[in-house]
């Protein structure tokens, strides 16, 4: 199949960044999304022109590296998947695909389709984790009874790859899911509950500092996130957030 | 705004439980204005007691005000902060493939409510309270005239057809608002759990009837005049 990209070409941080349009010949259907960047790029490079920045580690979906917005939405059209998973039969012949970073105020694009996601990883300093002394003689997970149901829904929240698409796709640019899964993955359990008010106030003061936007509840977080992370994550930060300020 | 207010999730609840006063508010508005379609006597005997009553008038009219004032005024700082969150903008951005018009544009439905609170205040709420307050005349009753006046007010305004499609388009703005509000309120305070389903049915219908009913008044009295 044919294509044309519209991408979006930034230097640098500080560079102001534009739309640049790009013609792609002969695309497998059965290529995914990044491979046919990679087509893209080993022709720049042949032309000898600077390839398209972009980033990708597992490619199989785990890792949360690869970002994207791809016609409007991250990761592109389909559901429950990254952008190494979307595949080129998604699109049709002589379509014409946008592709931009993630825009947020604290995502910032450091080059071409790289974003800076750090803004994540402060947050989870500011309390993702529990404080356990790994001394040796640390007790067996299992000795603690924890219910089917409260580890599921903890599992379940441990799934995001913080991989970034609920800020892109929320019209406030908020980090609400994100946190949320990090806020329920050890509430949800004995071991996380020690430390849970210190947890929820750190890691959502950390995230008002970094300048996501505030949630609205439209929930295209949830509709766009790889993982399916619900927005029951984001309930439950709220109800744990009012515990530890007010109660 | 400093304190517990500076605070994203705090902001969201005080934004919820605001919301949920003015939800309740709703229904007791158009309970009052459907008794005029049904007896124009009881119409009048609600009002002048809504109208008069101190406890009303003092405690809860003030508070139904700071309510009002709170929504607006917070709804509209975190629009502003939410815009400014996204400095750069997507040259391409499907927001209706993963969230609803309602929820994408609560500041729209939101503006479009308070032009009409604006229009409200000044067909009903600064003449009453010119009338009561600032020329004294606590009666309900015109001079020269007996029985209550608020009928016949009623379906004085309600005889213009501008006030009437304003009213209507501004119900209809009112709807979609609490159609995705209703639920989100639930959302913010933390109440997501097997009984969502049925908050969401609820919110749906409640976002339908109640502004019928508004609307269904309306047009009543514009009809029958």
């Amino acid at each position: 199949m044919n294509l044309t990209l519209k991408i979006w070409r930034q230097k640098g941080p500080q560079d102001k960044g534009q739309m640049v349009e790009y013609k792609v010949t002969d695309i497998s259907e059965h290529m995914s999304f990044l491979e046919m960047m990679d087509v893209l790029n080993e022709s720049l490079v042949a032309k000898d022109e600077v390839p398209i920045a972009f980033d990708h580690d597992c490619r199989e979906g785990i890792c949360g590296m690869c970002s994207l917005h791809i016609n409007g939405e991250p990761h592109g059209p389909d559901r429950g998947i990254t952008t190494c998973q979307l595949h080129m039969r998604t699109f049709k012949d002589g379509d014409t695909i946008y592709i931009e970073p993630w825009r947020a105020k604290a995502f910032p694009v450091i080059k071409d389709l790289i974003v800076d996601r750090m803004a994540f990883e402060r947050i989870q300093q500011a309390g993702g984790y529990i404080s356990v002394n790994t001394s040796g003689n640390t007790q067996d997970a299992n000795a603690t009874p924890i219910s089917k149901i409260d580890a599921d829904l903890s599992m379940d929240a441990a799934a995001c790859i913080g991989c970034g698409a609920c800020v892109a796709s929320c019209k406030n640019s908020s980090a609400m899911l994100f946190v949320a899964a990090k806020v329920s993955q050890y509430a949800l359990l004995p071991q996380g509950r020690v430390e849970a008010a210190d947890r929820v106030r750190n890691m959502v003061a950390q995230m008002d500092l970094e300048g996501f936007g505030n949630c609205t509840n439209t929930g295209a977080c949830e509709v766009e996130c790889p993982k399916g992370i619900s927005l029951e994550n984001i309930a439950r930060m709220n109800r744990e957030y009012l515990k530890a300020t007010i109660i | 705004m400093s304190g517990f207010l500076s605070s994203s999730i705090a902001r969201k609840v005080a934004m919820a439980l605001s919301a949920l006063f003015l939800i309740i508010f709703l229904i007791i508005h158009l309970a009052v204005n459907l008794t005029s379609v049904f007896s124009a006597d009881v119409f009048n005997e609600a009002s002048h007691f809504m109208g008069t009553n101190p406890l009303i008038q003092f405690a809860m009219q003030p508070v139904l005000i700071f309510g009002v004032v709170f929504h607006f005024v917070m709804g509209f700082v975190l629009e502003l902060k939410n815009k400014s969150a996204r400095n750069v903008k997507y040259a391409n951005y499907n927001g209706a493939a993963n969230a609803s018009w309602m929820s994408r544009n609560m500041v729209v439905s939101g503006a479009v409510i308070l032009a009409f609170i604006v229009l409200h205040f000044i067909d009903f709420w600064i003449p009453e309270i010119n009338t009561k307050y600032i020329l004294g005349d606590m009666s309900g009753v015109l001079p020269g005239e007996e029985g209550y006046r608020y009928f016949e007010e009623l379906q004085h305004k309600f005889a213009n057809p501008a006030r009437v499609g304003a009213y209507v388009i501004a119900f209809i703005l009112l709807g979609l608002h609490l159609a995705h509000g209703f639920q989100s309120a639930f959302q913010s305070i933390g109440f997501n759990n097997k009984y969502t389903k049925c908050v969401k049915s609820f919110g749906t219908w409640y976002s339908i009837l109640i502004p019928f009913g508004f609307i269904f008044v309306a047009l009543y009295h514009y009809f029958n005049h």
